[in-house]
């Protein structure tokens, strides 16, 4: 047997090939090929085709390039230790190499695990319907806002968000209410949180929804969450609260501070730090489930009538409602939520609260020994903070960074005199060396 | 082939394996052991709490009740079902790739690197001047392309209001263009199946701001008139798009840049074998003319000194983002380890093998194909059968069915596509289980499948009374 060069992905030996050609009647595969001359592309790209042992060392080499730095870094993008477990079980070929149940007979095993991932985010956010996921929070905020505008009478056109506020996550949310003609506008913070009275003077009915975030992006929590429920409720807006799957295993639940929409970061859960490759949490009440974006999968029965999952509510979906559907998105993170399910399922809710509660506390402990620094103070705000805070430093933020980038050290800079940390299990054995760090900068 | 091994038979009973939750829960006091005031907690959480083993063996039952391309053929037409190479899966695993996005440029450059020689093959690859890789999936591209479009028509003082897409598009299409703020215009097809010049040039005008085409098109046909309808179209001011979801048939062999397209989005986990995952992660990095380069997403990587060091930039007029971060990285990676491990010769030979065997499966199949000639895929028509009847019987014959009842310009639609990665005889394995289900009885088409975890399921009865966590299941 003998198998021309080609892609090695091809299992057709050349006389196999010849065979095919000629069951076809053809004599090369070119003569399929219904490609005008004039826009036939004969040329080369210039890629030499490589060994996997090769690809593995040119990629080995351009990865070390990455210098070898020890991450305080959040805002948005966060990773605990991932368990062995999952990485064994959702690389499971039957897993990993499927795609969406469009036949869910054969393929009941991912819609239950999307099932109970599903149900996961119930518990977690109290609200009654979670969806299969977005592609991370940013996008997931922007369909919050487009569901406000569909679900919301009030006549104007206006999207409230907190004046701190990740400016990526910002910038995606613009792309999406730039198509249903919604203005986004930000409210003031005070002291790191919502500043409620200032808000409760803007609202009005111009606006759809309200979005607030807890912990936010610098990691503080937020603590007034019902009264801005309250101030969206009044006016009829959609009250859209961001936060992030192991801060909601601790935090009052969102459904009881009145919450219509949960969006946020489930990523933390499942998936190691990915230069920001995300799990887009989406959750609201009953009321908004037909104008749910994204998949839905139900429990229903077979011809048996034995219990059996399926994907459902198609109708909302692109391949049947077409410009009519309440989305565009089809392929998301469906993988990224199994991987985010078992590792929650191996944490247990014990392990979950023992992690979430960890994170606080790493935080207030770090922050302590910062402030305890000459030029340093910390954390800026008063508030209680989940795994990030503020740090003021007397000199520039910017340089202060650039010098803890050559001690080994990441820390974002974010304002003239703001730098931010953020602190896992997976760098909390690591805060001698960055006080220490510190203590040498300032 | 069985599809039942965590599907068994206890007392007379039918056992499906639990729900998580089933198997056993835990409720924990929030409080008692909380760092924060009482009014920033919860009281209690209960979620399952299963031992590791526990973990192991229910997500292990639960895959195998699952098809997936490493268990067997999954022609599903318009998806590019093709095998996904072990060795992309290590290569993204790589420890010091996981590097968090706000790194610094310069303690990033070997991320940096990738996503640069990522950008310029897929560049040359689609005949694209510039490439964004930050759209997370194919219709975050697709809307990143039409949302650049429209930055385009804006920045030159022209505001259009409709985007054109052919009937037998994709339906994200049609959802792209509505959630881009554009009126659809949609174009019937022609009696060839292809797009009708004719009815091109009446559809388009001043308030056109693009045409969505996908070519090969929907059922596999190329657009022959793709010269003209770049023509037609672009003398209307309007820009002309092209769905990357089936450019696996055109690989090395067509270039859409050559065709006169502007702007494209590539499906990674289409043509590139990234891992489907069950439904995503994909990636749908965008490239576009020169034309448009200033209004990609921010921020794009470029090299500052021949390969020696890169950056980020911002373009000029950037619509700004379309993901919260560089978009879906770990599939990128995978992307450009496949990519390397075929050059040239690999790609064009995927195509080329690609389109073999689908004209191989069709002349085997009992089902009449009407269009054509096709390439990578084809639309066959089950004719007085039901299509998704059909499909249901051919799970008893151990494959998985195509995509059914679309498009849905061929009646009673099999949207096959077969891909590369079969051989002559899992084709003919494939062709027979299309020709058993065809033949087969209404009794028997009727009742299956009958070998799957799962016997038929009532989706009308499922999406009617609505129970979507096992919260909703409590008392059943």
């Amino acid at each position: 047997m003998s198998r021309a060069n080609g892609t090695p992905y091809a299992p057709h030996t050349d006389e196999e090939t010849a065979a095919m050609l000629a069951a076809v009647g053809v004599d090369d595969e070119e003569a399929l090929f219904d490609i005008p001359e004039p826009v036939a592309f004969d040329g080369d790209f210039g890629i030499e085709p490589r060994t996997e042992r090769e690809i593995r060392d040119e990629c080995a080499r351009i990865f070390e390039r990455n210098d070898d730095l020890t991450e305080f870094l959040g805002r948005g993008h966060y990773a605990h230790y991932v368990p062995s477990v999952v990485d064994h079980l959702s690389d499971r070929a039957e897993f990993l190499t499927s795609y969406t149940q469009y036949q869910p007979e054969v393929s009941q095993g991912f819609l239950q695990a999307l099932f109970e991932y599903q149900s996961m985010l119930v518990e977690l956010t109290g609200l009654d319907v979670a969806n299969c996921s977005m592609y991370d929070a940013a996008t997931a905020l922007g369909e919050a806002a487009t569901l406000a505008d569909r679900v919301r009478s009030t006549a104007g056109d206006t999207v409230l968000v907190p004046a701190q506020l990740r400016e990526g996550k910002r910038a995606v949310l613009e792309n999406y209410c730039d198509g249903a003609d919604l203005t986004v506008e930000t409210y003031p913070m005070a002291d790191g949180t919502a500043d409620v009275d200032a808000l409760a003077d803007r609202a009005g009915d111009d606006v759809v929804m309200v979005y607030a975030e807890s912990p936010t992006v610098r990691g503080c929590l937020e603590e007034r969450l019902a009264a801005i429920g309250e101030i969206a409720d009044e006016t009829d807006a959609l009250f859209a609260l961001g936060s992030d799957v192991v801060a909601l295993s601790v935090l009052e639940s969102p459904a009881t501070v009145g919450a219509d929409v949960v969006v946020g970061e489930a990523g933390s859960l499942g998936l190691p730090t990915s230069y920001g490759m995300g799990l887009g949490i989406f959750a609201c009440r009953d009321d908004f489930l037909r104008q749910v974006p994204g998949r839905l999968v139900g429990a229903g029965e077979d011809a048996n009538g034995d219990r059996a999952y399926t994907l459902t509510l198609q109708t909302r979906e692109q391949h049947i409602r077409k410009e009519r559907a309440t989305s565009n998105i089809c392929t998301n993170q469906a993988w990224v939520a199994l991987r985010a399910a078992i590792h929650a399922a191996t944490l247990g809710p014990d392990g979950l609260v023992d992690l979430a509660n960890d994170c606080v506390r790493e935080a207030e402990t770090l922050a302590a020994r910062i402030d305890g620094l000459s030029g340093a103070t910390a954390p800026v705000h008063d508030r209680h903070h989940f795994r990030e805070f503020a740090v003021h430093v007397d000199q520039p933020a910017g340089v202060i960074a650039e010098d803890l980038e050559a001690e080994g050290f990441a820390v974002h800079a974010i304002d003239d005199h703001l730098l931010q940390v953020c602190v896992t299990d997976l760098n909390a054995g690591r805060t001698d060396g960055l006080v220490a760090a510190f203590e040498g900068v300032l | 082939m069985i599809h039942d091994q965590a599907n068994y038979e206890r007392d007379g009973e039918d056992v499906r394996e639990p729900l998580l939750s089933e198997k056993g829960e835990e409720t924990v006091d929030v409080r008692e052991e909380s760092p924060l005031p009482d009014d920033l907690t919860r009281e209690e959480l209960t979620l399952p709490n299963p031992s590791e083993p526990e973990t192991a063996r229910h997500y292990t039952r639960l895959s195998q009740m699952n098809w997936a391309i490493d268990a067997g053929p999954y022609p599903l037409g318009s998806c590019t079902m093709k095998y996904n190479p072990k060795f992309t899966e290590d290569v993204a695993a790589d420890p010091n790739a996981a590097i968090h996005p706000d790194r610094s440029a310069r303690s990033a450059q070997g991320n940096l690197e990738l996503q640069y020689r990522l950008q310029e093959a897929l560049a040359d690859i689609g005949g694209m001047d510039a490439v964004t890789l930050q759209p997370p999936a194919g219709a975050a591209g697709e809307l990143t392309g039409i949302l650049v479009a429209k930055a385009y028509h804006e920045h030159h003082g022209n505001d259009r209001s409709e985007v054109v897409i052919p009937a037998s598009a994709h339906g994200t299409n049609f959802a792209t263009a509505a959630t881009a703020g554009y009126d659809v215009v949609e174009l019937p097809s022609g009696e060839d199946g292809r797009v009708d010049l004719e009815a091109l040039e009446a559809a388009v005008g001043d308030e056109t701001a693009a045409l969505m085409l996908t070519n090969p098109n929907t059922v596999g046909l190329f657009e022959r008139d793709i010269t003209e309808i770049a023509e037609i179209v672009h003398d209307a001011g309007g820009l002309l798009y092209y769905d990357g979801a089936n450019l696996n048939a055109l690989l090395g062999r067509g270039r859409p840049g050559d065709m006169g397209f502007d702007v494209m989005h590539y499906n990674v986990h289409k043509t590139f074998a990234t891992p489907h995952g069950g439904g995503g992660p994909g990636a749908g990095p965008v490239g576009v003319v020169d034309e448009l380069a200033p209004f990609l997403p921010t921020p794009r990587v470029r090299d500052t000194n021949g390969g020696k060091g890169y950056e980020r930039f911002e373009p000029d007029h950037t619509i700004g983002r379309v993901h919260g971060f560089a978009g879906n990285w770990l599939v990128l990676i995978k992307a450009y380890a496949y990519i390397a491990r075929l050059g040239d010769e690999g790609l064009a030979d995927a195509a080329a093998k690609a389109v073999l065997n689908a004209n191989y499966l069709a002349e085997r199949i009992d089902l009449d194909v009407p269009h054509g000639p096709f390439h990578h895929e084809f639309a066959a028509t089950a004719g007085d059968r039901d299509a998704a009847d059909v499909a249901k019987r051919m799970l008893d014959f151990g494959v998985h069915p195509p995509t059914t009842k679309w498009p849905e310009m061929v009646p009673e639609a099999m949207l096959t596509e077969p891909t590369e990665i079969e051989g002559r005889s899992s084709l003919d394995d494939l062709a027979e289980a299309f020709n058993l289900a065809y033949a087969d009885t209404d009794e028997a088409l009727d009742a299956a499948p009958n070998r799957t975890a799962a016997a038929r399921i009532d989706q009308v009865g499922a999406a009617r009374n609505p129970r979507l966590s096992w919260q909703a299941l409590d008392g059943e």
